[in-house]
């Protein structure tokens, strides 16, 4: 396969790559700039969230119900007051998230029935993070009914879940891999695209084209040394997740090595098919960073499950290749998964893979004739 | 200015001595004929020159000739091979140097010259001597380290030409070889061309300068997609009574 033509033209990619450090230290910042956005960022668990109570009861039970809210290190209590008139000033003011407001008859029902209201209202403007402080408070209370059975008659049946594979619920641990995913389609389409838009601007393509050289020779003498630097920036990122963000490791480095291989072979295909309908690096630049990371942030499942979504998109996601690569890469490190049990996905993501290699190598060699 | 003489008729003529044979070749954009039924010959060893105005079809009929672009019709040989079958030959006993002088601004003089010598399978030992052979006319090695972008123009058209005979072609596609260069440096170029025709190689180049019209041993006039005038310069100079091709131009034109 590597014959004494494509040599020539791996070694001048390298010497490209080599006379531009200014390209190579953003491809490798930019990894780093995004783990950091979306590791941190893209935080699902919240804490310390400011929260203000309204206690009309005062008697021992609103107080012990304050006690149990006070002493959660999610919550933060930043006002206490008598006034329920005052509390959507304490929205528009922006002090609290949320509000607990302890009825008057509070003391008397929990101690007739065990069963009591509270009202809880959130700020609905950040709708994402009003769930979660209804669950957590949701969680907290139901805590709160279990200690009070045992001194008691009280509900016979409690749930008591435990999250398997990520116990803390660490976002992180969630997020890095599905980076990793995104990342990489990027990275790969982009390099490839505007490379290869870079020759057709400078004309130096139509030089290759009139030599003896066969497309597939031109294809692989572009593939090669990109899927070496891509596939380096994925170790890295690999890596740097592994000890910044202390994404475990559960399965095989190796498994997942190989599969970042393909992963990023199927990358570089769709930067090649990209630069077949483009005729400058801008515009190949742009064309990549919609192609590849629009559908692969919203529809691979890397934020929202692929399950919840309409039918149609759910066929969407199946010919984005970060949906397979994301069911891969966290099945290996958060699972310890291996091929046994991820082959639907390998399969689907070689299938995905496969097809848009040939797709480029097909249109390639069209437009070159 | 002195005129290199006709190729010698004895040197080298297997099969019919053409080195290029077209027959009614056109292309068409859409709607827009961009070249429209030429027809002609190129004899080895020959400088053909096709002058016209930007848009003429000039660059167009090369990038059929080379196989960079698929003709809408027509036939056309390039050293005795089908240019719709078997480009893949053709591109072996061609050498072509786009207007651009398309070069690797990033690279060094010599990486330019190991580069398009690799592509064409030439191992670095057969590049390294034949380098140094062209060195005796083109002057490049005293810049062997310089990057490409750094050159001046002059020196980047010679390295392109460099670039596309290390393989030796026989026959040498050159589109409008001279864009932008000074005089001193076009007319040395010229020499070279003309130097390489007398060692056999065949050579078609595209122009828009009217002088460098009298370097060529034949000369075709193309308008509007079509070939208006075809002959030697003196025949043509002789047929307008005219002294300058510019005038013959400026009147084949306007008519």
């Amino acid at each position: 396969m590597i014959n004494t033509r494509i040599l020539p033209l791996i070694r001048k990619e390298f010497i490209h790559i080599r006379r531009d450090p200014r390209s190579l230290v953003i491809l490798l910042l930019m990894p780093l700039i995004m783990m950091f956005i979306f590791g941190y960022a893209i935080n699902m668990d919240l804490k310390h969230i400011r929260i203000g109570i309204c206690d009309l009861n005062r008697t021992p039970s609103s107080r012990e119900l304050i006690e149990t809210i006070r002493m959660s290190p999610y919550f933060e209590i930043v006002t206490y007051y008598n006034n329920p008139n005052r509390t959507e000033a304490l929205f528009t003011k922006r002090l609290v998230r949320a509000v607990i407001i302890i009825p008057a008859d509070f003391g008397k029902s929990h101690a007739r029935s065990r069963f009591a209201n509270i009202g809880v209202i959130t700020d609905g403007t950040d709708a994402n993070s009003a769930t979660l402080v209804q669950n957590y408070l949701d969680g907290l209370f139901m805590g709160k009914s279990i200690s009070s059975a045992t001194n008691g008659s009280g509900p016979l049946v409690s749930v008591k879940s435990r999250m398997l594979y990520n116990p803390d619920m660490t976002s992180s641990h969630f997020v890095v891999p599905g980076i990793v995913a995104i990342l990489l389609i990027m990275i790969g389409a982009l390099l490839t695209s505007v490379t290869i838009a870079r020759e057709k601007e400078t004309g130096t393509m139509e030089q290759i084209l009139v030599s003896p050289i066969r497309p597939y020779e031109v294809v692989l003498g572009k593939a090669i040394p990109y899927l070496v630097l891509s596939f380096t920036i994925a170790v890295f990122i690999l890596v740097f997740g592994h000890l910044w963000f202390k994404v475990p490791m559960l399965g095989k480095w190796g498994f997942l090595l190989l599969f970042c291989v393909f992963y990023v072979f199927t990358a570089l295909a769709i930067g090649l098919l990209i630069s077949t309908v483009v005729a400058t690096q801008q515009v190949a630049m742009m064309l990549s960073l919609v192609i590849t990371m629009l559908p692969s942030v919203m529809l691979s499942g890397f934020v929202f499950p692929v399950a919840s979504m309409p039918r149609p998109l759910q066929v969407v996601s199946q010919i984005i290749p970060a949906t397979h690569f994301l069911k891969i890469i966290r099945g290996v490190m958060l699972k310890g998964n291996g091929p046994l049990e991820l082959w639907p996905s390998v399969a689907a993501m070689s299938a995905v893979g496969l097809f848009f290699i040939l797709l480029a190598v097909r249109r390639f060699k069209l437009k070159l004739k | 200015m002195t005129r290199p003489s006709p190729p010698d008729p004895s040197v080298d003529l297997t099969k019919n001595g053409l080195a290029v044979t077209v027959r009614n070749l056109s292309r068409r954009f859409g709607e827009f004929v961009a070249v429209d039924d030429i027809s002609f010959d190129v004899k080895k060893g020959e400088i053909f020159g096709f002058l016209g105005a930007n848009g003429a079809g000039k660059t167009t009929t090369i990038r059929m000739l080379t196989g960079l672009l698929e003709p809408s019709s027509g036939e056309g040989q390039v050293g005795g091979f089908d240019i719709h079958k078997d480009y893949e030959k053709i591109k072996t006993r061609i050498g072509y140097m786009s207007q651009k002088f398309s070069l690797y601004d990033d690279l060094k003089v010599v990486e330019n010259l190991y580069f398009f010598g690799g592509i064409y399978g030439l191992s670095r030992e057969h590049i390294r001597m034949r380098v140094a052979e062209l060195d005796q006319s083109l002057n490049l090695l005293a810049v062997a380290d310089r990057k490409t972008m750094s050159l001046p123009l002059g020196f980047k058209q010679r390295l392109a030409l460099a670039c596309a005979i290390l393989h030796k072609p026989p026959i040498l596609f050159l589109d409008e070889p001279t864009g932008g260069v000074d005089p001193i440096a076009r007319r040395y170029f010229w020499d070279l061309i003309s130097t390489l025709a007398g060692d056999g190689t065949t050579v078609f180049v595209t122009t828009h300068y009217m002088d460098e019209a009298e370097y060529c041993h034949r000369l075709s006039i193309m308008y509007k997609g079509k070939i208006i005038e075809m002959d030697s310069p003196s025949a043509i100079k002789k047929k307008y009574n005219s002294v300058s091709i510019e005038d013959i131009f400026i009147k084949l034109v306007d008519r």
